[in-house]
């Protein structure tokens, strides 16, 4: 069965792919350099200029982009059209400092939502399908990217955004949903529901695209069994567009990158020496047809492989694998992106050191974050009232910077163990990345 | 005349209000009165001890978080009512008591009381003045 949203283009041969990919990449690079001061200004620092860049054979001299470029030129600062031009903005999740954005021309949310319509009709959808979105609405790019590709299959959409559990599932019976997207962890969470009020027979789902947080094959099985659905994966960051960047076909073995918007390579994390395919490690973007914030050679952190074997469901755009982890310590707890920089300075402001340890974990399909930390001389007082309040002060703290609740233990001095005589920072007992 | 308290970090775990007693205990050191605080994760253990500058270098050497309050250490009358009467000389003098606990007692004379207040010298003064007798250093260590 052909499940193609844009069979030309998702079909099309390598030789085209690479075609489509020299013209846009040539142009893109001339268009920011002369656009954007801050990609003169770093490709002048790298001696690069537009007419080094022929084709994508010439990617690898052009510097790479990081987070940190986005926050330091935050806001206008990579921007690439006349504000007037652009029509959204979206954020990420990042609640330290300042925040990234991307702001969208009324193109490049077209390109986005086509993204997302490829992936619901890799997945089975239809025009005759009714589409539960429950990622949340707003600056997060789930909602908005789903939404926006249900509409463009033609699907029945419902534009539930996160939570509410109770309606959600009288939704999802009465108006008899047949594809349901939102994190794998919510989804875990609506099966475990149905299942406990026997409403299993009362579901038409059929299919679930589930992305924006790490899950393990063992957590797609138990999905697939508990609802009698396919379950299917999808990629994205808020950076690039958002979710649709890549998703999983019939095949369920990586996720297509859509090639003709975005060429991925894979570098090694530390000397930036781009790897061949089959080669584990940091995957990077380029935009090619974003028009108000095209990103060149953008640095993901997320450690993948890339595969261009040949797919039984008829595509020939590369697939990524499932990301393995990553190449910083980011955290992604309950969907939000987590530092343990961010946690150290909150111990460090209140007299505490950082001799701490971030625990995290999954219970009932929800992430839990506890922060263990040594006691000080400083921090310690022999009256319990104002320790506890002390301590209420962390974890209030600890809410405002991360955006999520973290419960805080204190615990004797040298009871974190010190491996080599270092902290391991971070106990990560969901065991979401596989390899 | 205060006397000092030692006031111990310890974890709530297995074992933990142990490992500080067994240190002082190595150090020979003796605990004349102990009081534990708690909260779900964490406790203050409240000592009295015959030797502080011991205590206080065992508590060090074995890397221990404490800290050294000042408290005033009162003798009771042992019979029926003799705490309610010191209770309520501070009580009628606004002086708020954050926490008590008992010390040893000489039976038939008097019980000790450690008292923790928030203004130790009105509290001395209104106590003394009323005929109540503290208990001194010395006392401690020579009990």
């Amino acid at each position: 069965m052909a499940n193609y949203y844009q069979k030309e283009i998702e079909t099309a041969s390598r030789e085209e792919i690479i075609a489509i990919q020299n013209e846009k990449l040539v142009k893109t690079v001339k268009r920011v350099y002369e656009n954007v001061p801050y990609y003169k200004a770093k490709m002048d620092e790298k001696g690069v200029t537009p007419e080094d860049i022929k084709s994508i054979d010439d990617l690898h001299k052009l510097p790479f982009l990081t987070k940190d470029d986005l926050r330091e030129a935050y806001p206008y600062g990579l921007l690439a059209t006349d504000l007037k031009d652009c029509v959204r903005i979206q954020s990420t999740s990042g609640t330290t400092g300042k925040r990234v954005v991307a702001f969208y021309t009324q193109n490049d949310i077209d390109l986005w939502e086509d993204c997302c319509a490829r992936a619901i009709v890799a997945a089975g959808g239809t025009n005759e399908d009714v589409c539960q979105v429950c990622y949340g609405y707003g600056l997060f790019t789930g909602g908005p990217g789903l939404n926006g590709g249900s509409h463009k299959v033609g699907c029945l959409t419902l534009p539930m955004s996160s939570g509410n559990t109770d309606r959600q599932l009288m939704f999802m019976t009465d108006l008899g949903a047949t594809i349901l997207c939102c994190t794998p962890s919510y989804a875990a969470y609506l099966a475990e529901s149905i299942h406990e009020r026997g409403l299993r027979d009362q579901i038409k789902l059929k299919a679930g695209i589930f992305g924006a947080e790490a899950w393990t094959e063992e957590m797609r099985h138990d999905i697939e069994e508990k609802l009698g659905i396919k379950a299917y994966d999808i990629y994205g960051l808020t950076e690039i567009s958002g979710p649709g960047v890549s998703f999983e076909c019939s095949e369920q073995t990586g996720m297509h990158i859509n090639e003709d918007h975005f060429i991925a390579e894979i570098i090694n994390p530390i000397t930036g020496e781009v790897l061949p395919e089959g080669e584990k490690g940091e995957l990077v973007f380029t935009s090619l047809d974003k028009e108000a914030f095209p990103l060149i050679r953008y640095r993901t952190k997320d450690i993948c492989v890339l595969s261009r074997k040949k797919c039984s469901c008829g595509r020939t755009h590369v697939k990524m694998s499932k990301p393995m982890g990553r190449s910083d310590d980011m955290l992604i707890v309950k969907g939000v992106n987590v530092f343990p920089s961010q946690i150290e300075m909150v111990l460090l402001k209140n007299g505490l050191t950082s001799n701490y340890q971030i625990i995290v974990d999954r219970e009932k399909h929800s992430d839990t974050i506890e922060v263990r930390v040594e006691m000080t001389p400083e921090f310690f007082s022999d009256s319990l009232s104002q320790l506890s309040a002390k301590e209420k002060e962390i974890v209030s703290e600890l809410k405002s910077v991360l955006g999520i609740y973290a419960t805080v233990k204190i615990v004797e001095p040298k009871s974190i163990v010190r491996s080599e005589g270092k902290a391991v920072r971070v106990i990560d007992r969901r065991n979401l990345y596989q390899n | 005349m205060t006397i000092k308290q030692v006031s111990v970090f310890a974890e709530n775990r297995t074992g933990g209000i142990l490992d500080v007693i067994r240190a002082l205990g190595e150090g020979g050191v003796d605990i004349r009165a102990l009081s534990v605080a708690d909260t779900q994760g964490f406790g203050i253990l409240r000592l009295i001890v015959d030797n502080i500058d011991k205590a206080k270098s065992m508590l060090s050497d074995s890397g221990t978080i404490y800290s050294i309050t000042d408290v005033v250490g009162v003798k009771v009358p042992d019979s029926p009512g003799g705490l309610s009467s010191v209770l309520t000389l501070l009580a009628d003098n606004q002086i708020n008591v954050e926490y008590l606990y008992a010390f040893v007692s000489v039976p038939g004379t008097s019980a000790y009381v450690v008292l923790r207040v928030a203004d130790n010298d009105e509290a001395i003064r209104v106590l003394t003045s009323n005929g109540i007798e503290l208990v001194t250093e010395e006392e401690i260590t020579a009990l």
